[in-house]
């Protein structure tokens, strides 16, 4: 028998139902894997007794043909989806050591269709980070290095643990959030797919909010069909999130192989950036050429407000964060230091519990909130995102199906590489993904190549609101075309 | 627009964020790299320009005016660090 690990979900599936192998076999194996790369860092909390028994359940469930759409797939759980009975952390101080009594409403849907919980997976704290550098449980390690070097490399952020989780065959498949790129950025790093849905196609009940207009649920997968039968199970209204969308949930799969023949796809000339590395134009070329191929038509589009979506986007996402997270106060849960008085417990208690990031986040999300500033910063930036947002609906109403571009706009660098002196450097890795969350936009990351280096690369398709089918049907067509990728094992 | 040292302990105060007085300057630095990038948005026409409030069009959906849920204030004391009871414990706010 082969590696159960390096089995595709949709593989794993076929096995399951043929009975070729049991869900506890299937979770056994990856527990092992898991157990063999704990250098990666992925996993925050591993849950082996709780795996084995959901498999068993499964293993039953299957033997009576009851097993649903994901019955005994294993997979592993980002740390900002509440997990009842598991510690749930958003890689944070301080929600301490945070036990939920609920489930979030995705991972509550996974268990529903029979899926198997290995453990819960890093990030970047509260999900602030392009790199998963700021968790309170250390930096991830991308399974990927440039050929001939032993540098560890980051995942990306903020989902790095479940991009490397499943890049590095420890789990099926994973939960992850996407606020600003943070699905798209870290599978291009580690050459998986992610699709960031629809704003309101995934209920956010249950996971630690950020920037609560700006959130969205998503899988990340090592193949577009992996990542469609895992959306379909995550997707779906939920009356406890009031901006879910109540409209029914497609087959994703039967898009994949869907024919894309006529399809216009929009090639938007503000994405070619000064002093863009020659590599990811090749990359984008490449990819226009294979959709062409299958029969696509290419058309230049203009998104003429682009350069403007990552600076709005720094003061919205700060501003609903340090509304959010103003919870964290060291009363209802989590971490408390004392204080003289109930201020500076809380003062006390949020400098002790947040990291510098989300320090820093919380803080110039206050400033821009604040009495005299609202107007100039916060009304101004919704005013762009309107404009953001009217740029794509122009695009779309010209009769584009979807957009190519590329990912990120570099492979993946080194842990410490980026930031360090000013922030900014690392928030533009997010200048080609920001843009689809300021417009509410289904976006997904397909790998496409390789670097110089040897390094991952990923392209992203921009779709019209709830039309994920057409992103599955072109992410196919690139994964037929360009393969698929496995980092060779250094762990 | 940039902020200077006393804006920075003020916005910490206002974030409840306990700030030393040898974290102000580097704070103060990168909040101002961030300010200084939000900076561009100031040479966007927005004249006429709605702000946007809901990025999916939608209706605010209403839910029946009933109760649908309760009786779990075990689960919601459960995590906190201090309680009596079903009481969250603070230090004294009222003297």
């Amino acid at each position: 028998m082969t590696d159960l690990t390096s089995l595709t979900l949709a593989e794993a599936r076929k096995g399951l139902s043929a009975k070729t192998f049991t869900s506890l076999e299937l979770t056994d194996a990856h527990l092992s894997a898991i157990e063999a790369a704990r250098v990666l860092n992925a996993f925050v909390m591993e849950t082996p007794d709780q795996a084995r028994d959901m498999a068993k359940a499964a293993d039953q469930k299957i033997a009576k043909g009851e097993g649903g759409l994901l019955a005994g797939i294993p997979l592993g759980i980002k740390d900002l989806f509440a997990t009842k009975g598991v510690r749930t952390t958003a890689c944070s101080k301080i929600l301490g050591n945070f036990v939920p009594t609920y489930e979030s409403t995705v991972t509550s849907q996974l268990w529903r269709d029979g899926a198997v919980m290995l453990g819960k997976l890093n990030n970047d704290e509260f999900a602030m980070g392009s790199a998963n550098e700021t968790s309170c449980f250390g930096p991830v390690g991308n399974p990927w290095r440039r050929e001939g070097s032993n540098t560890t490399l980051v995942p990306g952020g903020s989902s790095g643990g479940s991009a490397s989780a499943v890049a590095a065959l420890l789990c099926m498949g994973a939960t992850a959030t996407d606020t600003g790129g943070s699905i798209r950025q870290p599978a291009a790093f580690t050459a998986t797919v992610g699709i960031k849905p629809t704003y309101g196609r995934c209920s956010r009940w249950g996971i630690v909010a950020f920037a609560s207009s700006l959130d969205q649920a998503g899988p990340i997968a090592r193949s577009v069909r992996d990542a469609a039968m895992l959306l379909r199970s995550m997707a779906g209204h939920d009356p406890k999130d009031t901006t879910s969308v109540d409209i029914p949930v497609p087959d994703y799969e039967a898009a994949i192989g869907k024919s894309v023949k006529g399809m216009k796809i929009g090639i938007p000339k503000e994405y070619r950036l000064d002093g863009m590395p020659a590599e990811i134009e090749k990359l984008w070329e490449a990819g226009a050429a294979w959709l062409k191929a299958a029969g696509a038509e290419l058309i230049e589009v203009s998104l003429p407000h682009t350069k403007y979506a990552l600076p709005a986007y720094y003061i919205v996402a700060p501003a609903e964060a340090s509304s959010n997270l103003a919870r964290y106060d060291g009363v209802r849960y989590g971490l408390r230091e004392q204080g003289k008085n109930i201020i500076e417990l809380y003062e006390n208690t949020r400098a002790e519990g947040f990291g510098a990031e989300v320090r820093r986040r919380v803080m110039i999300g206050t400033y821009v909130l604040s009495a005299g500033y609202y107007d100039a910063y916060y009304l101004r930036a919704q005013k762009v995102r309107t404009l953001i947002k009217k740029d794509f609906e122009d695009c779309f109403a010209r009769g584009v199906d979807a957009i190519l571009t590329p990912a990120t706009p570099s492979a993946a660098f080194g842990i410490g590489e980026k930031g360090g002196a000013d922030p900014v450097e690392m928030y533009l890795n997010d200048i080609f993904t920001v843009t689809v969350n300021m417009a509410g936009l289904p976006g997904i990351a397909v790998p496409a190549g390789k670097d110089a280096q040897g390094l991952p690369l990923g392209l992203q398709l921009i779709g019209r609101p709830f039309d994920e089918e057409t992103l599955f049907s072109l992410g196919e067509v690139i994964e037929q075309a360009a393969g698929r990728f496995t980092p060779a094992r250094w762990w | 627009m940039s902020v200077d040292a006393a804006t920075v302990r003020r916005i910490a105060h206002l974030a409840r964020i306990a700030v030393s007085e040898d974290e102000v300057p580097h704070l103060q630095g990168e909040l101002n790299a961030m300010l200084a990038f939000v900076e561009q948005l100031s040479e966007v026409n927005v004249e006429g320009v709605e702000p946007m409030t809901s990025v999916t069009p939608m209706q605010m959906k209403k839910r029946q005016d009933v109760v649908d849920d309760g009786e779990i204030a075990d689960d919601i004391v459960a995590n906190a660090p201090a309680t009596e009871g079903h009481f969250f414990l603070v230090p004294k706010v009222v003297e």
